[in-house]
C-alpha cells in the first residue's frame, strides 16, 4: 500500500516539474540511448565482417610464407607438393607483384597475380566473359591475362577486353578473360587486380618464388587437422625457425575480427556507462535539493505518524521512478536511434534486446545507489526541526 | 471516563540547549498530571516554553531530564520507531499553520495517517471520508488545500487528526490564522470532540481562548506558575 502510494506520490511530483524532471532524466537518457545504440552498430559491423569472412569460405587456409634468412618463399614446385598432404583437396599457389599495366595511352599500376587453374574453385572466382586460365596456359608460360572488371574500366572504358592486348611493364598479354565483379572484401579490391598464370608470373614479375598459398581442404571439419599437419610440414621445409610462416584459416580470423569488435563495443558501451554515471549524480543532486525543500513535507509526515523507513521508501521510490523513466525513454530513443542509423546510414545495425534489458536495469540501479543519500537525509530528519522550517 | 492512572504524567521535566556557547533553559522541572478526558489549556507568553513543551508532550522531542509517562509508558526510552507509532496511535495534531500537504486532495490528507498505520485502501477510504463529513466538508473531499479557505483547512486538519481516533488531540493555536468567526466554530469543534471523550491540550497565548478550556496550566520562562481549574 506504502509502494503503490509512494509511486503516486512520485509521479506526482515528478509531473508537478517536468522541466526539472526531464533535465534531471536527460543524463540517464543519453546514456541509455548512446549504450544502445552503439552496442547495436557494434554488433552490426561485427555480423557484417562476420558474414563476409563466411563468405571466404569455411574450409580454407591461407599460408603467408614471411622467410627464413635469405630465401623467403617457396618455389612454384614446392607449393604443388603442398597438395599430397592427407586432408588437402586443392593447391592454389599464388605469386604477386605490382605492375604497370598500358593501353594505348592508358596507364595504370595494378596488382598481378601468378596463378594456376586451380584458383578459380579454391577462391571462388569465375570470369563472365572469355574463358578462366588453362593448364596448358601454365605449362608453356602463355602470356595471357585475366582481367578484373575495375581494372578492365580503367583501360578500356565501355569496350569489351577479350581479346585485347594489354602491357605489364612493357610486356603485351592477351586477355583472354573479364573477371566477375565480386566488390571489396578484407584483402582489398577483388576487382582492381590482373591474373596471369603461375610460370608466367615467375619469369616476368621482379618478386620470385610464392609467398601465398590459398588451400582448399576436403570439408570445413578437417581444417583444423589439416593445419597443424601443414605446420608440421612447413616447419620442417623451414628447419623450425620462428615466424616464417604464417597458416590462417578463416575461424581464426573470425574469432580475432569478433574478439577486436567486442572490445571495441564495449569500449564504446563503457564511454556510454560514464555517461549514465553522470546522470546518477543528476538524479541524486535533485534528490538532494527536493529533500530540502519538502523539509516540512517531511516533517509533517513524521509527526502523524510516518516511520523512518516509510520516509526512506517514499524518496527511493521517487529517485527510482525518475531513474526508470529515463530508462524507458532511452530505451526508446535508443532503439529507434538504432533503427534509423540502421535504415539511413551505411551502418548495419543489429539491436542487442539483452544490452537494452542490462542498460534499462543498470538506470534503475543507479536510481537505487544515488537515491539512498538523499533518501537516508530525508528519513533521519528530526520532526521538530523540519516542522520548524518554513 | 476518568482513569485510575493518569493519561500523561510529567515528572520534573527538563530541557534545554546550546546555543552559540550559552546554554538556554526552556523547561524547568515541570511536573503535572493529565487525566483521561480532560481539556487543557496551556499559556504563556512566546518564548515562555510552551511551544517546546507540546513537542514533548506530542513526542515529537524528548527532554533531557525529567520523565514522561504516556499512558504509562516511558516515552523518553523509546525508539524514534516507536514514537512514531505512538503519535499515529494516541496523538491528534492540529497546527496554527494547518500543516497540510499541498499536493494532496483534502481526502488524501485526512487519509495520511491511516496509510502510515497500515490500514488497507478501502477501509482507510471510508474513515477518510466519514471524518471530513463529520467536520462538514462532504463536498471538498477532492479539493487541495490551496482551493480551500482557511476555516476549511483547519477542518480538514482537524479531520486527519481525528480520522485515527487517538485519545489525545494536541492544538498549537489553532485559531491563530483564522479570523474570530471561524475560529470560534474551530474552537466549538475541539470542545464537541471533548465532549465525545478526547482529551484536549490546547496551546494559546490567548487568555481569551484558554478561558474555554475546564483547566488552565500557565507556563512562564520555562516554569509552571499557576495550574487551576476553570469554574465558569
Amino acid at each position: 500500500m506504502i509502494l503503490y502510494q509512494s509511486m503516486r506520490m512520485a509521479l506526482k511530483s515528478i509531473n508537478s516539474s517536468k522541466i526539472r524532471a526531464f533535465l534531471t532524466m536527460l543524463g540517464i537518457i543519453i546514456g541509455v540511448s548512446s549504450v544502445i545504440i552503439l552496442v547495436s552498430v557494434g554488433q552490426g559491423t561485427t555480423s557484417q565482417i562476420t558474414e563476409q569472412l563466411n563468405g571466404l569460405g569455411t574450409n580454407q587456409l591461407t599460408i603467408n610464407i614471411t622467410g627464413r634468412g635469405a630465401t623467403t618463399s617457396l618455389t612454384y614446385e614446392e607449393a604443388l607438393a603442398l597438395g599430397s598432404i592427407e586432408g588437402v583437396q586443392d593447391v592454389a599457389p599464388v605469386i604477386s607483384g605490382n605492375v604497370t599495366a598500358k593501353h594505348n595511352t592508358d596507364n595504370v599500376s595494378v596488382a598481378v597475380e601468378g596463378i594456376t587453374p586451380s584458383y578459380e574453385d579454391v577462391k571462388d572466382f569465375h570470369v563472365q566473359s572469355g574463358r578462366f586460365l588453362l593448364d596448358i596456359d601454365t605449362e608453356y608460360r602463355q602470356k595471357v591475362a585475366l582481367i578484373g572488371t575495375g581494372t578492365a574500366e580503367d583501360l578500356f572504358g565501355t569496350e569489351d577486353p577479350v581479346g585485347q592486348k594489354v602491357q605489364l611493364n612493357g610486356i603485351s598479354y592477351k586477355i583472354v578473360g573479364l573477371l566477375e565483379t565480386k566488390g571489396s572484401s578484407l584483402g582489398g579490391s577483388n576487382d582492381d587486380k590482373i591474373l596471369i598464370p603461375i610460370s608466367t608470373a615467375e619469369r616476368h614479375l621482379q618478386s620470385k618464388g610464392v609467398r601465398s598459398i590459398t588451400i582448399a581442404t576436403t570439408s570445413a571439419d578437417t581444417v583444423a587437422s589439416t593445419k597443424t599437419k601443414l605446420e608440421n610440414n612447413l616447419n620442417a621445409k623451414f628447419n623450425n625457425a620462428t615466424n616464417a610462416f604464417t597458416v590462417f584459416d578463416s575461424q581464426e580470423m573470425l574469432d580475432t575480427v569478433n574478439s577486436t569488435t567486442n572490445t571495441l563495443s564495449m569500449a564504446l558501451a563503457g564511454i556510454a556507462g560514464i555517461s549514465l554515471f553522470v546522470g546518477g549524480i543528476g538524479i541524486m543532486n535533485i534528490m538532494i535539493v527536493s529533500v530540502n525543500e519538502r523539509t516540512r513535507e517531511i516533517g509533517i509526515r513524521k509527526a502523524i505518524g510516518a516511520k523512518k523507513i516509510d520516509i526512506l521508501t517514499q524518496f527511493m521510490i521517487e529517485s527510482i521512478v525518475l531513474s526508470g523513466l529515463g530508462g524507458i525513454i532511452g530505451v526508446g530513443i535508443g532503439v529507434g536511434g538504432s533503427w534509423i542509423v540502421g535504415k539511413y546510414s551505411p551502418l548495419k545495425i543489429s539491436i542487442s534486446w539483452n544490452m537494452v534489458l542490462i542498460s534499462f536495469v543498470f538506470s534503475l540501479i543507479i536510481g537505487v545507489i544515488f537515491g539512498m543519500m538523499p533518501a537516508n537525509k530525508a528519513a533521519r530528519l528530526r520532526p521538530i526541526y523540519a516542522l520548524r522550517n518554513d | 471516563m476518568i482513569d485510575s492512572k493518569p493519561l500523561i504524567q510529567v515528572d520534573h521535566m527538563t530541557h534545554g540547549y546550546t546555543m552559540a556557547g550559552e546554554v538556554m533553559t526552556v523547561l524547568k522541572d515541570l511536573s503535572f498530571t493529565i487525566d483521561s478526558g480532560e481539556f487543557v489549556a496551556i499559556i504563556g507568553p512566546s518564548g515562555s516554553g510552551k511551544s517546546t513543551l507540546m513537542n514533548m508532550l506530542g513526542c515529537l522531542d524528548i527532554s533531557n531530564e525529567g520523565s514522561y509517562l504516556l499512558d504509562g509508558q516511558e516515552v523518553r526510552k523509546l525508539s524514534d520507531n516507536k514514537l512514531a507509532a505512538i503519535r499515529n496511535d494516541k496523538i491528534g495534531f492540529i497546527f496554527q499553520n494547518f500543516n497540510l500537504l499541498s499536493k494532496l486532495s483534502a481526502l488524501e490528507n485526512v487519509e495520511l495517517p491511516l496509510i502510515y498505520r497500515g490500514l488497507p485502501h478501502r477501509e482507510r477510504k471510508q474513515i477518510a471520508r466519514e471524518a471530513l463529513v463529520s467536520v462538514g466538508l462532504e463536498d471538498r473531499m477532492f479539493h487541495r488545500p490551496s482551493e480551500l479557505s482557511g476555516g476549511q483547512q483547519q477542518r480538514v486538519a482537524i479531520a486527519r487528526a481525528m480520522a485515527g481516533s487517538p485519545p489525545i488531540l494536541l492544538a498549537d493555536e489553532p485559531t491563530g490564522a483564522l479570523d474570530t468567526r471561524t475560529g470560534q466554530e474551530v474552537l466549538q469543534m475541539i470542545h464537541d470532540l471533548n465532549d465525545q471523550g478526547h482529551t484536549i491540550i490546547l496551546i494559546t497565548h490567548d487568555l481569551a481562548i484558554a478561558e474555554q478550556a475546564k483547566r488552565i496550566i500557565r507556563i512562564q520562562d520555562g516554569v509552571l506558575v499557576e495550574d487551576r481549574r476553570n469554574v465558569k
